[in-house]
């Protein structure tokens, strides 16, 4: 069953990465503030109603 | 601001506005948006009408198959492609280029990347709708598509990464908002399953035979297949929720703390689920326990997401009565509730063995399916096209409409397939009291034709609702007017400028390429890690002796098999249940399936297993197969199979033989050196041998055709220990 081992390290290199990912965007401190994104986002949309090229 | 350490990330978004306050215009893209928005609409009422064409294919088998193109075997997985890669595909870049630009307060970094990836994946749609009725196809659930639209797909999916990592590097917003969370695990994840899912050694041009065989193909297939649910049908469409519930309601997630939870753990507990597609099988029993807690667990992410969804709308539940965009989207989450509660359940051991193979897997999906993911993308079409077009919606009645009738149309479709799904297993399994099997197979089949029939009733229903929101919104683009680029404002973000003992990172961070090249490495490297067993392939070599490879003939007659998707209700695989075993013979074992480019294990038994059609009391005689093939309902009365008469007329194309022969021994198949050369021969000799057998019933077919290709590979099935255990059993 070498697939077997081989799903499991890839699936272990995915995990893996995201729990990098994880600790990496905890430490920068991307939840330090967890309800204001929440409303910003309400608040996104374009400024105008003209259609320029930018 | 070289002070500011890491993890001093709100002190900074307090700060910002005081020492920045220079405030920048850009554009938001919409005509992106806009054209993902009419392909999502179009594909999605393509493929759901293949889909209704597919269903009722099972109740007028006789007016509705037209083969070869059409027949129910290539039918459904353009129907399945089509709803996946197509409707929620499409879907998933409308709404993720809509809010990824609005969330990152910046424009896609390329516009041009943007166009490669909206016209590449219209393309891998146009050559999958052209090339699976043609029955090119890997016969792989999910992943058909043959080895050079694999390529196309990876192309095209690097070009979605790269803009998608770009634009995060360039963004305004030093906070990633959960959604964009949500995008990035789908776009890792995919890129991962897809590649090692695709991994296969080209024949042709539009054939090849995928690396690993048996029992190992299953499982690298279901860990792809159950994964390409999770990160395809699921984090996509729950990224979406976040941006376009919240927006819909004009209120904050309910909690955003927990959304953040619900991504984390949802992503880390979802990539071991797969095993429990294979419970019973002969995957080995630890992989499938392994399976079976994770699939069990994903059931406390999956609803805390859920919770949160619909408790964003607390205190909100007056707009729910009005606003017909929320009916869309509470509906869809509950959907989302229900089919992940149904998930774990699905994956214990004793509710699989009722509910595997049986059309209730089909009711689960279509749940998921027509209610999570279409109601979901219904929502954010009728609130983001009136919105990118400067208008209201043309009719909010029809809307409405159209949520009734969808609503009743997802009803009408799973009450019946839950239902017949369960009676379908009962059957199987009911014993006479003297312990005889009570029902012939062919019972179960037209037991099940009205269940049929209501659920095509439900599927028209919902593809009805589909077709007026096309109206709908076509009349809504053209009451109003697209506005292509719209402008906006935010305050620049701060760039961070490298300082003494600065992390690596943080360079790598701030350059689109390198991040970029670090992320394929990644990937690469579990690309690698895949490949190593193909080259070590030996070690799938024989454990049971009497287990041979396919003659050539044989081999050409798998190929056909495969071709005419006959996996999709034919199963190959005899649990260890004695309902089965009766029925079918001798439980299946790894070791039989070792020559088995790809595994035909199949998910659905539509038609009877076939594990062992040419062993044992299955066995049938050639001019059975030949009548059956020809026209199943005059063999078996009530039959809903497609007739394969074209078998009978289409020459066997003998010249790919030499070149299956070899791939076979590059993958370690034990065929004689040199038995490509005499392998036609051989081919010939054993095509006689069936074309005389079926002369002596008088039926008159010359030996080049491929009816006696695929006669011999059903005659072959099962009869490597077959033979005698079967017969001990009996």
């Amino acid at each position: 069953m070498s697939a077997l081992v081989v799903l499991i390290v890839v699936s272990m290199i995915v995990a893996g990465g995201f729990l990098g990912l994880f600790i990496f965007s905890v430490k920068k401190g991307q939840y330090d503030d967890d309800y204001t994104p929440s409303v910003r986002m309400l608040f996104d949309d374009g400024v105008t109603n003209t259609d320029k090229q930018p | 601001m070289e002070t500011i350490k890491q993890g001093s990330f709100a002190k900074e978004v307090l700060q910002r506005p005081h020492t920045e306050g220079r405030r920048e215009t850009f554009y938001y893209d919409n005509a992106i948006v806009r054209n993902f928005a009419a392909a999502t609409v179009i594909w999605g009422v393509v493929g759901m009408l293949a889909g209704l064409w597919a269903a009722l294919q099972l109740v007028l088998p006789e007016s509705l198959n037209i083969g070869p193109w059409f027949n129910f075997g290539r039918l459904r997985p353009l129907h399945t492609n089509a709803v996946i890669f197509a409707f929620v595909g499409n879907g998933i870049f409308m709404g993720y280029y809509y809010s990824i630009q609005r969330l990152l307060k910046t424009r896609m970094w390329s516009d041009l990347m943007g166009k490669i990836h909206f016209w590449g994946w219209q393309a891998i749609i146009v050559a999958a709708a052209i090339t699976l009725p043609l029955g090119f196809t890997t016969s792989k659930e999910y992943a058909e598509l043959e080895w050079p639209i694999d390529i196309a797909i990876t192309l095209i999916w690097v070009v979605f990464g790269w803009n998608m990592f770009a634009t995060i590097l360039k963004r305004r917003e030093r906070h990633l908002y959960v959604a964009i969370w949500f995008y990035i695990a789908t776009f890792v994840t995919v890129a991962v399953l897809h590649i090692v899912n695709s991994l296969a050694i080209p024949v042709s041009f539009f054939k090849s035979y995928s690396a690993f065989a048996g029992v190992q193909d299953a499982l690298v297939q279901w860990w792809y297949g159950h994964n390409a649910v999770a990160f395809f049908l699921t984090t996509p469409y729950l990224g979406l929720m976040y941006y376009f519930l919240p927006k819909a309601a004009n209120r904050p997630v309910y909690s955003y703390k927990l959304s953040i939870i619900h991504f984390w753990s949802l992503i880390f507990i979802y990539i071991w689920a797969g095993p429990h597609h294979l419970l019973y099988t002969a995957l080995p029993n630890w992989a499938q326990s392994l399976g079976i807690v994770f699939s069990f667990t994903l059931i406390f992410p999956s609803w805390g997401g859920m919770i949160n969804g619909l408790l964003t709308l607390r205190g909100a539940w007056d707009k729910v009565r009005e606003d017909v965009i929320l009916k869309f989207m509470v509906v869809a989450v509950t959907c989302y509730g229900m089919a992940t509660f149904e998930g774990p359940m699905l994956s214990l051991k004793n509710i699989n063995a009722i509910s595997h193979f049986t059309d209730w897997t089909i009711a689960h999906v279509h749940v998921g399916g027509l209610g999570w993911n279409g109601f979901l993308t219904f929502g954010i079409l009728y609130w983001l096209v009136p919105k990118i077009f400067r208008t209201e919606l043309y009719s909010k009645k029809l809307a409405n409409v159209h949520f009734w009738i969808g609503t009743l149309g997802i009803l009408f479709y799973a009450i019946p397939m839950y239902i017949a799904g369960f009676m379908q297993a009962s059957m199987w399994k009911q014993f006479t009291p003297s312990g005889q099997l009570k029902y012939q197979f062919l019972d179960t089949v037209t037991f099940m034709k009205p269940f049929y029939a209501t659920r095509g009733l439900g599927g028209a229903l919902f593809v009805a609702g589909a077709i007026i929101m096309m109206y709908n919104l076509w009349k809504t683009a053209k009451q109003g007017k697209l506005l292509a680029n719209e402008q906006a404002e935010a305050p620049a973000l701060e760039k961070y400028t490298a300082h003494k003992g600065e992390h690596w990172h943080r360079w790598v961070e701030r350059k689109p390429t390198p991040m970029l090249v670090a992320t394929l490495i990644v990937i690469l490297i579990g690309g690698a890690v895949e490949m190593i067993p193909t080259f070590l392939v030996k070690s799938n070599v024989p454990t049971i002796a009497s287990v041979k490879p396919y003659t050539p003939l044989e081999l050409q007659g798998r190929d056909i098999y495969v071709r005419e998707g006959c996996y999709t209700c034919h199963s190959q695989m005899i649990r260890p249940f004695r309902s089965e075993t009766e029925r079918y013979g001798e439980y299946s074992k790894a070791g039989e399936f070792v020559y088995d480019f790809p595994f035909q294990w199949g998910s659905k038994r539509t038609g009877p297993d076939l594990a062992r059609e040419g062993a044992g009391n299955n066995r049938k005689s050639n001019t059975w197969h030949y009548n059956h093939l020809d026209d199943p309902q005059a063999i078996s009365t009530g039959s809903i199979m497609p007739a394969y008469s074209f078998l009978i007329d289409a020459r066997l194309d003998t010249a790919s033989t030499p070149g299956k022969i070899k791939a076979m021994q590059t993958l370690g198949v034990p065929y004689a050196k040199g038995f490509e050369l005499e392998a036609n021969k051989d081919l010939m000799k054993q095509a006689n041998e069936i074309a005389s057998d079926l002369k002596k019933n008088n039926i008159n077919v010359p030996a080049d055709r491929e009816v006696l290709a695929v006669i011999a590979y059903l005659q072959r099935l099962g009869t490597d220990i077959g033979n005698n255990k079967t017969a001990q059993l009996k």
